[in-house]
């Protein structure tokens, strides 16, 4: 076996909100930007890691969902509860200084976690929770 | 004329601000639980009188804006007693508590146990000892009531 984690997604409700977050607040690459208006998939990673991408797509894009299912991922979306990624990075406090600077919602500041960690949290403008953890 | 279509669609846009309006509000506590907070400076925050926060805040999340600064702060607790190097009042502070009396009160609320006990239980847990029975999260939730 070799596999590896290769793209893991999160969804957005306004790409080029999401796309400002992820390439110019996080520095991240754009790898390829398709479709148009509130229909793009935005695939983006870390510079010099291009075996690693998040696609920004579309939520409940799916013809199968629901209209109710929609809704109730709308709100979800907006009330914070949907999407989540953990990020890490060996310079903790730098980073968030840089994203802290941007106008980002802040839900954590660099904080020691009893169980061994050290990390903080932000919303991306979807609402998706990014946390960033402490590489030691 | 409107279109009904319109109406709906207006109001649902409206109920997704305010939503995102109520995740700023959790965040805030999230952010912020270890110091001062009240109901009315986080509605102050937000533009909404605090009735409003309270009612709105339960609708979305299931507990009120101050259940769930008491259930942060408690979980935050709970971790550090784990971790057993503090005493029990320096958690207590730590976690935003300025009265230990008020802290042992909302945690045995929240926790089913006194935080001493509580970090009894865990030490012998840790330790393999038999364990101190430990309700986690089970106690009777009852939470004053705000505006």
């Amino acid at each position: 076996m070799d596999i590896t984690i290769h793209t893991t997604s999160l969804p957005h409700d306004d790409p080029d909100a999401s796309l400002a977050f992820y390439r110019d607040v996080l520095g991240f690459e754009v790898r390829s930007d398709v479709g148009q208006g509130k229909m793009r998939w935005i695939t983006v990673g870390p510079v010099g890691q291009p075996g690693t991408s998040i696609l920004l797509a579309p939520p409940a894009a799916d013809p199968s969902i629901s209209e109710d299912e929609r809704r109730t991922i709308a709100e979800m979306m907006a009330k914070g509860t949907y999407g989540w990624i953990l990020l890490a990075t060996r310079d903790l406090d730098g980073t968030f200084e840089k994203v802290q600077a941007a106008d980002v919602d802040v839900v954590q500041e660099p904080t020691d976690q009893p169980y061994g960690v050290r990390d903080c949290a932000f919303r991306d403008p979807a609402g998706n929770m990014v946390r960033i953890q402490e590489l030691r | 004329m409107c279109h009904p279509a319109w109406g709906r669609a207006l109001a649902q846009d409206q109920r997704l601000k305010d939503l995102v309006r109520l995740r700023r509000v959790r965040d805030r506590i999230d952010r912020a639980h270890a110091q001062p907070l009240n109901v009315e400076a986080l509605a102050r925050g937000v533009n909404w009188p605090a009735g409003h926060l309270s009612r709105q805040f339960r609708l979305a999340y299931g507990q009120s804006p101050y259940g769930f600064l008491m259930t942060r702060r408690v979980e935050r607790a709970k971790a550090l007693l784990r971790g057993g190097d503090l005493t029990v009042i320096e958690v207590g502070l730590l976690v935003g508590y300025a009265s230990q009396g008020v802290f042992r009160a909302r945690f045995t609320e929240l926790a089913g146990v006194t935080p001493a006990a509580y970090r009894c239980g865990a030490a012998a847990a840790a330790t393999g000892a038999p364990p101190i029975p430990v309700r986690n999260g089970e106690a009777f939730l009852t939470e004053p009531q705000l505006a």
